[in-house]
C-alpha cells in the first residue's frame, strides 16, 4: 500500500512534519470529522499504534456506538475501563452515568446524594440544562486524563484518544466547556468548566485530528472545520487524516492499453472486458483522489496522513492492526 | 426494484432520512432537481451548516428562506424543466426557534424575556432534538403556505436517524415537564408544595451548579409556561404532518454493514411509529458483473489481451478486490431488502467522479428515476 504522509511546502510545517508520537505524547487526542468517514476506524486505529508505542491507551467511545467491543469480538464495553488488547483500554462514555459519577465526586454526603439521586427534579435538570450532558462527558474525559484519579482504583493511563461524536459543528464538542462557562456565569459548575476548556485548548495536552475522505464535499468539510477550530475555539490541528485512499495501480499508459482492449467488441471474452474496465475505474477513482488531496493540502494547514482504502468486506482485527502501522 | 417517480406519486412531502455521511444532502438535492425536470414546483430543505447542498447548486448564500436556482442552470444541463422550478433554503434552527417563540409568545414582554435568556440562546444548538424539530417546523410551515408540489426534506446530520423522529416528543417533553412545574413556581410557593425535602435538595443543587444557573433556569421556565400551550399543540400537527397520506420517508444508507444495520433499524422504528415509509436509497454500491466463475483462467486470458504477465496479475487482482466489495454490497442489500419487506430499494452505484453541481445530480438521477428494468441495465451499462 502507498501510505504517504506528505512533505508539506509552504506550511509553517516547511521541510519537517512531526512526528506521530508528538500525537501520542499528548495526554488527550480528540478524533474528530464528519459521520461516515470512517472516524471510529481511525481512533480505533491510532489508540493500538499508541499502545503498541508503549503508552498506556484509552479510547472512549462517547454515545454508545460500541465499535470497539464490535472489532474485539467483546461483550459491549459499557461505562467501565477494559483492557482490549496489550496496553489498550476502552469505555463507552454514558452522560447519564457521567452525571452520577460527578455528583458522587461532588457530594461527600451519602444522604445528600441519595436525596438528589430520587429526586426527579435532579434528572429534570440534568436534561433541561443546555450542554450540562455534553460537559460531563468532557469532565469524565479529563479525569481519565489524570494521574492522580478521582475515582477509586482508576488507571492511570499515558494517553486519552475519544471518538468524538459526529455533529453537524465538528467544534461544537470543543467548545462545549467555553459554551457552559458562559452559562453558568458563577459557582462550581463554572469553574469547572473553565478547568475543562484550559485543559482542551492546551496544545501541550490536548491534540486534535480530523478524519477526512478523499472526496470534494468532505475536503470542504475539513478545510472549514479546521477554520473553526483555530478561529473559534483557538486550537490548531495536530493531524488529518485522509481515510480510505484508492491505490495507483496502473500507470496511464496501462490505462490506456486497458481502454484499448476494454473497446475490442470481442464478444466471449466477457471477464477479460468487466476487469479491464474494473481497472479502468479503479484508476480513475484513484486520480480523483489525489487531485482531493492536493486540494486538501492547498486548503489545510495541519500535516496530512493517509490511510489506504482497505478492499476488505468488514473491519475487524487485522484491518486495524494494518492501519495502525500506516499511523505509527 | 422501483423508481422516485413512483414513491413520489400523490406525495407533497418527502423526507430523507438516514444516518450522517451516507450521501442524504445530495441524494434529497438530487431528488429535489429530477422532480422539478420533471415539470413540478419543488423546493429542498437542508439544515446542514457545510453548505453542501449550496455548493452543489451553485448558490453560496442560503438563508432561513427559500430561493430559486437559475433555471438557466438547467437549460446548460440540457434539461427542458416545462414549467419545473428548483428551490432551495438552508434551515436556521436558531432563526426558526426564534420565529416559534415570537409567534407563540402572549405578549411583547414575555417574547423578550425569552429571547434574551442565557439559557434559552444556548437551547437551539444544545437541546438534543432541538434542530430536528426546527427542521418539521419549517417544513409545516412552508407546506400551511402551499407554494410548493413537492418539498424534500434534507433531515439534520444527527449521529442516527432516530433523533429525527424523537424530537417532537423531546420537545414538548421538555417544555411542559414535571419538573418545569417546580422551577415555574416562584421559590416560596415550590417550597411549600414540595415540603422541606424540595427545600434542601435545592440547596444542594445549588452547591453543584451555582445559584444564577438556577435563577436562570426558573427565569426561563416560567416565561415559557404561557406559550407551553401553543407549543404543544404545534407539536401535535407537526407529527401529524409526518404521519400524512401525503407524506414519504425514504431512507438512504450506504452498502456497508453498519449503515444498512441502521437502515433497518430506523425502518422498524418508522414501521412502529405507523410512519410512511416509502422506500429505501442505498448509495455508493460498487457494481461488478456478477460473472459465472466458469473455470476460466482470467489471468492467462488477460495476458493474452494485454500482453503483459504482470499488467494482467495485477488487473485480475484489482478485479477479485472490487468482486468481493460487489459481493458484499450485494448480499447486504439483499438483507436489507428483506429485513424490511420491501421491493422499494434504489441503488446507486459508486460513480467514477464526485457530484457537485447539477450535472451530477442529473447522473445520480439516472439511477434513482430509472424505472424497473431499465435501472440494472444502467447499473450494468455503468459497470
Amino acid at each position: 500500500m502507498n501510505h504517504v504522509t506528505r512533505f508539506r511546502l509552504g506550511t509553517r510545517h516547511a521541510g519537517t512534519i512531526p512526528p506521530m508520537s508528538a500525537l501520542f505524547d499528548k495526554r488527550l487526542v480528540i478524533v474528530t470529522g464528519k459521520g461516515g468517514v470512517g472516524k471510529s476506524t481511525v481512533a480505533l486505529a491510532l489508540s493500538l499504534a499508541a499502545a503498541k508505542a508503549g503508552k498506556r491507551t484509552i479510547l472512549c467511545e462517547v454515545a454508545a456506538q460500541e465499535h470497539l467491543s464490535k472489532v474485539f469480538h467483546r461483550a459491549e464495553v459499557g461505562f467501565h475501563e477494559v483492557e482490549m488488547a496489550e496496553n489498550l483500554w476502552g469505555i463507552s462514555i454514558d452522560p447519564d452515568e457521567s452525571m452520577r459519577e460527578y455528583v458522587l465526586l461532588q457530594l461527600k454526603v451519602k444522604a445528600m446524594r441519595d436525596l438528589l439521586f430520587r429526586s426527579k427534579i435532579f434528572t429534570y435538570l440534568a436534561a433541561a440544562t443546555p450542554g450540562l450532558k455534553e460537559l460531563v462527558t468532557i469532565g469524565k474525559i479529563w479525569e481519565l486524563t489524570l494521574d492522580d484519579r478521582k475515582v477509586r482504583k482508576g488507571h492511570t493511563y499515558d494517553l486519552v484518544v475519544v471518538d468524538a461524536p459526529a455533529t453537524g459543528h465538528g467544534v461544537g464538542f470543543l467548545q462545549t466547556p467555553r459554551t457552559f462557562a458562559g452559562i453558568a456565569r458563577v459557582g462550581p459548575m463554572h469553574q469547572q468548566a473553565k478547568t475543562l476548556d484550559k485543559f482542551v485548548t492546551d496544545p501541550k495536552k490536548t491534540g486534535v485530528a480530523i478524519v477526512a475522505l478523499p472526496e470534494e464535499m468532505p475536503v470542504n468539510e475539513t478545510a472549514n472545520l479546521e477554520r473553526d477550530l483555530t478561529e473559534e475555539v483557538g486550537v490548531e490541528v495536530d493531524r488529518i487524516f485522509l481515510n480510505g485512499l484508492y491505490p495507483e495501480r496502473f500507470s496511464p499508459a496501462e490505462v490506456a492499453r486497458l481502454e484499448q482492449v476494454a473497446g475490442q467488441n470481442g464478444d466471449g471474452n466477457g471477464p477479460v472486458r468487466a476487469a479491464c474496465r474494473s481497472a479502468i475505474r479503479e484508476s480513475r477513482r484513484a486520480a480523483s483522489q489525489r487531485e482531493q488531496l492536493a486540494r486538501l493540502e492547498e486548503m489545510t494547514k495541519a500535516p496530512i496522513t493517509t490511510l489506504p482504502y482497505l478492499f476488505d468486506p468488514e473491519i475487524g482485527v487485522e484491518q486495524i492492526e494494518a492501519l495502525a502501522e500506516e499511523i505509527a | 426494484m422501483a423508481s422516485v417517480t413512483e414513491l413520489l406519486d400523490g406525495k407533497k412531502i418527502c423526507i430523507c432520512a438516514g444516518s450522517g455521511g451516507v450521501g442524504k444532502t445530495t441524494t434529497s438535492a438530487a431528488i429535489a432537481a429530477g422532480m422539478a425536470a420533471r415539470g413540478l414546483k419543488v423546493a429542498v430543505l437542508t439544515i446542514d451548516p457545510a453548505k453542501r447542498l449550496a455548493d452543489s447548486l451553485g448558490l453560496p448564500e442560503l438563508g432561513n428562506t427559500e430561493r430559486q436556482v437559475d433555471p438557466t442552470l438547467f437549460k446548460e444541463a440540457g434539461i427542458d424543466t416545462r414549467g419545473g422550478e428548483l428551490w432551495a433554503m438552508m434551515l436556521d434552527a436558531k432563526e426558526t426557534f426564534d420565529d416559534v417563540v415570537r409567534r407563540h409568545a402572549p405578549d411583547e414582554e414575555t417574547r423578550e424575556r425569552i429571547l434574551s435568556n442565557r439559557i434559552y440562546q444556548q437551547l437551539s444548538n444544545a437541546l438534543a432534538g432541538s434542530q430536528e424539530f426546527m427542521a418539521m417546523e419549517k417544513l409545516f410551515e412552508i407546506h400551511a403556505e402551499g407554494r410548493y408540489d413537492l418539498l424534500v426534506l434534507d433531515t439534520p446530520p444527527s449521529r442516527n436517524a432516530l433523533d429525527f423522529l424523537e424530537a417532537p416528543k423531546r420537545l414538548t417533553q421538555f417544555i411542559e415537564g414535571r419538573a418545569l412545574q417546580v422551577f415555574m413556581k416562584p421559590a416560596g410557593f415550590g417550597m411549600k408544595v414540595f415540603g422541606r425535602g424540595a427545600s434542601v435538595m435545592f440547596g444542594v443543587l445549588r452547591r453543584i451548579t451555582g445559584v444564577d444557573l438556577l435563577e436562570d433556569l426558573s427565569e426561563f421556565f416560567q416565561a415559557f409556561s404561557g406559550m407551553a400551550e401553543g407549543f404543544r399543540e404545534r407539536a401535535r400537527r407537526v407529527t401529524e404532518l409526518l404521519g400524512d397520506d401525503e407524506t414519504t420517508f425514504l431512507v438512504v444508507c450506504g452498502p456497508q454493514g453498519e449503515p444498512i444495520e441502521e437502515a433497518v433499524y430506523f425502518h422498524r422504528k418508522l414501521v412502529e411509529a405507523r410512519l410512511p415509509f416509502g422506500g429505501v436509497i442505498v448509495n455508493k454500491v460498487h457494481y461488478e458483473e456478477d460473472l459465472a466463475d466458469d473455470g476460466v483462467d482470467l489471468v492467462a486470458e488477460l495476458e493474452r489481451e494485454l500482453g503483459d504477465a504482470d499488467l494482467a496479475k495485477r488487473v485480475a487482482a484489482n478485479f477479485a478486490d472490487f468482486r468481493t466489495l460487489s459481493a458484499r454490497d450485494r448480499e447486504n442489500v439483499g438483507h436489507l431488502a428483506a429485513e424490511m419487506r420491501t421491493r422499494a430499494v434504489i441503488q446507486v452505484p459508486y460513480l467514477d467522479e464526485d457530484v457537485h453541481d447539477l450535472a451530477g445530480l442529473m447522473e445520480i438521477n439516472r439511477y434513482l428515476f430509472a424505472a424497473g428494468s431499465e435501472e440494472r441495465a444502467q447499473i450494468a451499462a455503468a459497470a
